[in-house]
């Protein structure tokens, strides 16, 4: 089986006035065709950075990402971000956001809007396709950035702690709401997060990177239904298996 | 009453309750008539005691008067349009020079490095002391006009394109390519819009400044226009034209200024929706 992406010797070192520092070492990592993989670790541990040189907005300092078996040398519309401060397009409307990557790609005009009504539809927000960005909320906002990168196509979505800056209720709502889409839409995703309990309800398989520099520490595949129970015992045995790897991690920071 | 974006309830939060948009109008023509009603009520007591020369200060009527007798014999729109042609045209130019500019150096660093020390040197300069220098170099004509006014209002139009496109939030730009855009697409779809609201406020700047300046240079060597007919009026004692080349300088700055707004609520709806 070809793995949609793949990670080799994955090297990156930042520069700083302080001499350099390695983000991330020496990661190796498959994602297969409709696997929805969490990169889940402390802050500081380089999972950002994984996710940005898989985007194409940062190069490796050594090894390399491929993508459907095509080297990533920048940014391109086959791999679609949702960020963690929503960063959408102000001036659009939502509709116009969704639109935005269909345009680019000279999609006509009924296709266009066939697509963005189906998107709008698939994250709730039908009724507020008129509306300006400034005038949504959080929640809303992440879900128009989640519309526009599907509404794209891609073939993998990239998501780095896309409700990390959202509060506890519209957090779960939402991770709900992305367990239901993956369900329809079926895509490749790579989810960064430091919510152990995000990570199991959400992924397929949870990589527990290690603090900086970041490496795989473990990979944890969750064997759970599709449609999760958060109060299961299957579920909180996950959660404990994981956080007790997690820990040792954190430990290591303040030693 | 409802409040949607996060602006408008921190406005509210801030200055209470907006004013309705007719109540808001009406306190501003209230201020504009007591306005007048004081200079009235002071052009004519000083027509009924004269303790000077009424003829220094003039009641509204009497502007309008002197007004109505230029535009009847012919006498206002050659000088009015003398004046708006070249605040068009110089503002003009200097809009597509100076936004042209802009984004080129708020983009391309080396461009930045060359063009913001030379802009920089010379901005503070009041433009009006540069004003001897154009007359030399290019005489007194039309040119000098124009000229003026062109490398007058650059300044401020130059400055916010460049911040525009300077303060562009990055991250929009990673969200565009991650969607397909190209360096094409970029610049358009991107870049220029997210430049535009800083853009609008340096054509504001400039359309003001334009007015500003226009004055001066005609009152140096010109035949025509509304800073033409304050000079003349200084000449001849004609108080009344002096002053209503001013009311018909400020109507058309406001006119201006109301246009640039005009085009800034259309343009950038999506800053205040509804």
């Amino acid at each position: 089986m070809t793995m949609t992406i793949q990670v080799r010797g994955l090297s990156r070192v930042f520069a700083g006035a302080g001499g350099s520092t390695p983000a991330l070492l020496d990661v190796d990592l498959d994602v297969a065709e409709r696997e929805f993989v969490c990169i889940l670790g402390p802050s500081g541990c380089g999972k950002s950075t994984l996710l940005n040189l898989v985007a194409g907005f940062l190069r490796p300092s050594a090894g390399e990402v491929r993508v459907n078996g095509r080297r990533v040398t920048g940014p391109g519309a086959d791999r679609g971000v949702v960020f963690q401060e929503y960063v959408l397009f102000p001036w659009l409307t939502v509709a116009g956001n969704v639109e935005f990557g269909l345009r680019l790609s000279g999609a006509a005009a009924a296709e266009r809007r066939g697509t963005v009504a189906r998107y709008l539809e698939l994250v709730g927000l039908a009724a507020h396709a008129a509306k300006y960005p400034v005038q949504l909320s959080g929640g809303m906002k992440q879900r128009v950035a989640i519309a526009r990168a599907l509404a794209n196509n891609p073939s993998i979505i990239l998501m780095d702690e896309p409700f990390g800056a959202l509060d506890a209720q519209t957090r779960e709502v939402l991770q709900d709401e992305l367990g239901r889409i993956q369900r329809v839409e079926h895509k490749t995703v790579l989810f960064v997060t430091h919510s152990i309990r995000e990570a199991v309800y959400l992924a397929d398989r949870v990589v527990v990177m290690t603090s900086a520099p970041g490496r795989i520490k473990q990979i944890v595949s969750i064997k759970l239904p599709e449609v999760r129970d958060r109060f299961a015992p299957e579920f909180t045995q996950y959660e404990s298996e994981i956080t007790r790897t997690v820990k040792e991690e954190v430990a290591k920071v303040h030693e | 009453m409802l409040l949607t974006s996060v602006p408008a309830m921190m406005e509210w939060g801030l200055h209470g309750e907006p004013l309705r948009r007719g109540r808001a109008l009406r306190w501003r023509l209230a201020a504009l008539m007591v306005f007048l009603l004081l200079w009235s009520v002071a052009g004519g007591l000083v027509q009924l005691t004269r303790p000077f020369n009424p003829l220094f200060l003039p009641a509204p009527w009497v502007v309008v008067g002197a007004l109505t007798e230029l535009a009847t014999k012919g006498q206002l729109w050659p000088h009015v349009v003398a004046t708006l042609e070249r605040v068009a045209i110089g503002f003009a130019t200097a809009a597509a020079l100076a936004v042209a500019l802009g984004l080129l150096a708020g983009q391309l660093r080396p461009v930045r490095n060359i063009v913001e020390p030379v802009v920089e040197l010379l901005r503070p300069i009041p433009p009006l002391a540069v004003l001897p220098m154009f007359i030399v170099w290019v005489g007194i004509g039309e040119a000098s006009k124009v000229g003026f006014i062109t490398y007058a209002t650059f300044f401020p139009m130059f400055v916010t394109t460049v911040h525009g496109v300077a303060q562009l939030d990055a991250r929009l730009l990673r969200a565009a390519q991650s969607l397909g855009a190209g360096p094409r697409a970029l610049f358009f779809r991107v870049i220029l819009p997210a430049a535009l609201p800083d853009i609008l406020t340096g054509l504001r700047l400039g359309v003001a400044l334009a007015f500003f300046v226009i004055v001066i240079s005609e009152f140096v060597g010109a035949e025509r226009g509304l800073g033409y007919l304050i000079n003349d009026g200084r000449n001849f004692f004609l108080v009344p034209q002096m002053l209503g080349a001013a009311v018909m300088l400020g109507l058309l700055g406001y006119a201006g200024n109301g246009a640039v707004r005009l085009l800034e609520r259309r343009v950038l709806r999506w800053q205040h929706p509804e």
